[in-house]
């Protein structure tokens, strides 16, 4: 049995604002029959983009039920621009938390928010082509955009975080090593990220020895041709003193020197032993 | 507020003679039936009997009947014996709406290079007898496929599939832990070689089973050390378990007519009760071939979980094939192979009664289950 909340609990026994909405000026759909989820959301938007009125329904189980319930709540009286910053994460929080293995139910509550207010504001129902992105998942239709998207949000660090999020991969598995790709790219520019944010103030030696050798593991190692080696010897200040095999020992070194500039830490000097 | 017990396909409660019957073999009566004193003789005594109302149950032979820890155990245990037993066989031959006990363990032989046959279902969950008697072949070591499947209650045509393995040499399990207890399974008529059985499935407690090895099959034991259970489990005797599965055998058996009369008719009363006041819902399985007491129901456009949630505000327990009860976001294997549409297989309600159930359970069970799905229905974004 699942583990919810108090609060997943008394939306879904009673839900709040549920049914549709008479005078909705934007509506949005999300899910389908086939991915045993759906909710659409009907919202009342003033001419000035205050969210004055939602109403909801959905097919699902308690904890999709529940995040249309607590998204209702959370946008009445929000300006538009506002609602479009409200994240699946902010849904959870609400509720006090969703078992992970539901929390595609309220990635479903976000993304049917944007799709009214997308249909408030006479957009397509679905954001242009790039925006879809490619189609990932086939079993429940769910696009590359929306994973990295959600992986972002949600700081995801696996490949089943990613299906428990999404659904992506939940069906016949098919996509697992596509997810598994997209998220090595994701969090690959994460660690590129934290290296560069970190190689900007000033390093302590370890950390600059650190993000040396990282860096000849993972970006200089794999160019090297046959016969070709790039060791480090030695860290010092700004001196990195490296063991280099190569034809081209100065081009080489020259282009490290300006790689490790350019990725660590402006004033590196690379010298060859 | 009353708690109604409708899921007993899932576990059964324990019944009271079997608890009284263990109650001893945990204080005054350890001892180990191995030992050579009387206290252990007399303890290793009360597991023969057991042996033989369990061996009773299937008109079986004491000797036939070998105690494992449960269902799984069994089921693992059957199939390991069959193929190392017969290793220039290479093929199995079980059926697509298997529990997993059986399910996962074949595709772990599957991996080690074994070919598996998964027999596909019809609409109402029934197999195809023509590509049975075709998948059968001279390299096929084992046949395994349920008595009675655990989702649909459907019963499957075991006497004259082991029949055709039979006629062909090749040894045929059924994993009975659904039917055992609750339809008689006379195995002097019944060709099987092996059978498995689940006690908390017939009112014994939860961590004990037993697997029939028919006299002359060959059988390697899966659990290898001592020389318990005549050298095919290894291990000390679970003694009040055994105790109280043997008097479970001999309660079930008691029951049996009632099973097939009584749970029956109400059975049938709650279903065609709910049918005649919920529009838009259907029976999934076999209405012919069925447990006395299961019924699937699916209720169009509504999802499972969100069901089973209201009903236990209710006190009322109840299982579903919906994707969102299984974490497995994909509704039940069993459903999906009958091919249920989506909008039914979400919506998929299984009730199991038993001898515990009563008339006024199921008047209450039909008095507050349509309101909920009217309720779930007005919420629901999908009419039609």
């Amino acid at each position: 049995m699942w583990d919810y909340s108090q609060a997943v609990h008394d939306h879904f026994l009673h839900p709040h604002n549920a049914g549709p909405l008479k005078d909705a000026n934007a509506v949005g759909e999300v899910g389908s029959l086939a991915c045993g989820d759906a909710l659409r959301l009907y919202l009342k938007i003033s001419d000035g983009g205050i969210i004055e009125k939602a109403g909801f329904e959905t097919f699902g189980c308690a904890s999709a039920i529940a995040s249309s319930s607590v998204l209702t709540d959370m946008v009445i009286g929000m300006h538009v621009d506002d609602a479009l910053k409200l994240t699946n994460k902010d849904i959870v929080e609400r509720l006090g938390g969703l078992p992970r293995e539901k929390m595609h139910c309220s990635v479903m509550g976000q993304e049917a928010l944007e799709a009214a207010i997308r249909n408030w504001r006479g957009e397509p129902p679905v954001p242009h082509a790039q925006e879809i992105g490619r189609l990932v998942c086939k079993c429940f239709g769910v696009t590359d955009a929306q994973i990295i998207r959600t992986i972002r949000e949600n700081n995801l660090k696996t490949v089943e975080e990613v299906t428990d999020y999404t659904k992506a991969g939940g069906g016949c598995g098919e996509c697992l090593d596509t997810i598994a790709e997209i998220l090595a790219v994701e969090l690959g520019k994460k660690s590129e990220e934290a290296l560069q944010a970190k190689a900007k103030p000033a390093l302590t030696n370890v950390q600059r020895m650190q993000a040396v050798m990282k860096l000849i593991a993972q970006k200089v190692t794999p160019g090297l041709s046959a016969g070709e080696s790039v060791e480090l010897v030695d860290v010092d200040g700004l001196r990195v003193t490296l063991a280099v095999q190569s034809a081209k020992q100065e081009a080489l070194r020259s282009s490290l020197e300006a790689l490790f500039r350019e990725t660590i830490e402006d004033g590196i000097v690379v010298e060859v032993k | 507020m009353q708690t109604v017990y409708l899921d007993n396909n899932a576990t059964s409660a324990i019944a009271p003679e079997v608890r009284e019957a263990m109650l001893p073999y945990f204080s005054e009566l350890y001892g180990n039936p191995s030992s050579m004193y009387s206290f252990g003789g007399l303890v290793g005594k009360k597991v023969a009997e057991a042996r033989e109302q369990v061996a009773a149950l299937f008109h079986a032979e004491p000797s036939e009947i070998v105690f494992t820890s449960c269902g799984s155990e069994s089921d693992n245990t059957a199939i390991w014996s069959a193929l190392t037993t017969q290793p220039e066989k290479r093929h199995i031959i079980t059926s697509c709406v298997e529990h997993p006990a059986i399910l996962n363990v074949a595709e772990y032989w599957a991996h080690q290079g074994y070919r598996v046959t998964r027999l596909a279902v019809d609409e109402q969950g029934r197999l195809d007898l023509d590509a049975y008697a075709s998948a059968l072949t001279p390299d096929t070591a084992l046949v395994t496929v349920m008595f009675a499947n655990n989702e649909t209650g459907n019963l499957f045509p075991i006497a004259r599939m082991a029949e055709m393995a039979k006629a062909k040499g090749i040894l045929f399990h059924t994993d009975a832990v659904q039917a055992a207890g609750k339809i008689d399974l006379d195995l002097t008529r019944l060709p099987v070689d092996m059978l498995s059985l689940s006690g908390h499935k017939l009112h014994a407690p939860k961590g004990i089973g037993v697997l029939y090895v028919r006299k002359g099959v060959i059988f390697r034991p899966f659990l290898r050390g001592g020389h318990q259970e005549r050298g095919r489990r290894a291990g000390t005797e679970n003694v009040p378990y055994i105790v109280g599965l043997g008097v479970a055998a001999q309660s079930a058996l008691e029951h049996m007519q009632e099973e097939q009369t009584r749970v029956a008719a109400l059975r049938d009363r709650l279903e065609r009760g709910l049918l005649a006041s919920i529009p838009q819902s259907r029976v999934n399985g076999d209405p012919e071939h069925r447990l006395p007491n299961t019924s699937n129901i699916s209720f169009k456009n509504v999802e499972g979980e969100a069901i089973l949630l209201r009903l236990d505000q209710l006190g009322i327990c109840a299982s579903s094939g919906s994707a969102c009860t299984s974490g497995s976001l994909e509704p039940s294997h069993v459903l999906r192979a009958m091919n249920v549409p989506f909008n039914y297989a979400h919506g998929s309600v299984r009730l199991s009664l038993s001898r515990y159930t009563t008339d006024a359970e199921i008047d209450y069970v039909l008095k507050e289950l349509p309101p909920v799905i009217a309720s779930l229905r007005k919420l629901s974004p999908f009419k039609d």
